[in-house]
């Protein structure tokens, strides 16, 4: 199974919507493979993602739930600092920082 | 080239999830706490290998083998791994037997956790609200709706995953399937079925 053909699953459901939430579903997953920190660290902030969003927060998707979920995670143990991610987030959408270039 | 479909310029801006997600992977990859090739391949193969397709094999071996149904329904985690599947997370697996008497469906109440191993990534609606809530609350209407109908005597459990306990259902084999080979079996064994939204496909709906 490899190709185009594979993608859309035996039960008709795309697994990732979009190649960030692979990333994002990636990123939470190896780090966590890796030792780095423990599922439940993760699983509980994503729960209180959940919860905050179906209580009347912004509209959000199920992947945008998760990417917050593992951005708090990294911030609050101090892997990153929120402005650091602020400030690459910004050279992205800027252009000034392109990996695909 | 076309210069409104032009390859030289970004022909829309990216989501701002997607950049905050580059963003967030660039970032961890320079403090070396991820690497961007893992993360490739556990995109590849959760897009190209890990799916329903594992617990199907599984469901078949159980039901053509009787000493490893009891060794699965003993210690789901390990028995599963006997078929090389296992890893996320570190979760244990724990097996539910469906018989004539009682009826297994999983829900995760708080989120989303499945096992992966053995179904790959949860659908759509298994992370909806309605699905987390109501299937607690009403498990028979929701068992409905998905054309399930159970008779008044089977006992219907309602199992809530959790980070370190993940559920798979072993559903009944169904009826005209003894001649069936162990691979064919494993046709019937669909996702819904070992959620325990469905039973599992008979033989005469089969090819």
């Amino acid at each position: 199974m490899t190709g185009d053909a594979a993608l859309p699953r035996d039960n008709g459901e795309l697994v990732f919507q979009a190649p960030w939430e692979g990333r994002a579903f990636g990123i939470a997953v190896a780090m966590n493979e890796d030792g780095v920190y423990d599922w439940t660290e993760f699983r509980d902030r994503l729960v209180d993602e959940i919860a905050e969003a179906e209580r009347g927060g912004p509209p959000s998707s199920y992947y945008e739930r998760w990417l917050a979920s593992i951005e708090r995670l990294a911030v609050e143990r101090g892997f990153i600092t929120a402005d650091e991610l602020d400030a690459r987030t910004a050279e992205y959408a800027s252009g000034e920082r392109d990996d695909e270039g | 080239m076309s210069k409104d479909h032009g390859g030289d310029h970004h022909p829309e801006p990216e989501p701002y999830p997607a950049l905050r997600t580059k963003a967030l992977e660039s970032l961890l990859v320079e403090k070396g706490l991820v690497s961007s090739d893992v993360i490739d391949e556990l995109v590849r193969s959760y897009e190209e290998d890990i799916g329903p397709l594992n617990g199907a094999k599984v469901v078949a071996r159980a039901w053509v083998n009787e000493s490893y149904r009891l060794r699965l329904l003993e210690d789901g985690t390990d028995a599963i791994a006997e078929l090389g599947f296992g890893g996320a997370e570190g979760a244990e697996i724990v097996v539910l037997e469906n018989t004539p008497q009682v009826h297994n469906v999983v829900v995760c109440t708080l989120c989303s956790c499945y096992p992966w191993p053995v179904l790959g990534l949860p659908p759509t609606w298994y992370k909806s609200a309605a699905y987390r809530s109501r299937t607690v609350m009403e498990p028979r209407s929701v068992l409905r709706e998905f054309g399930l109908e159970l008779g008044e005597k089977v006992e219907v459990r309602v199992w809530d995953s959790t980070a370190d306990i993940r559920y798979l259902v072993l559903p009944e084999r169904p009826e005209g399937s003894e001649a069936m080979s162990e691979s064919e079996l494993a046709g019937l064994a669909t996702r819904d079925s070992m959620i325990g939204v469905q039973k599992a496909k008979s033989p005469a709906t089969v090819g």
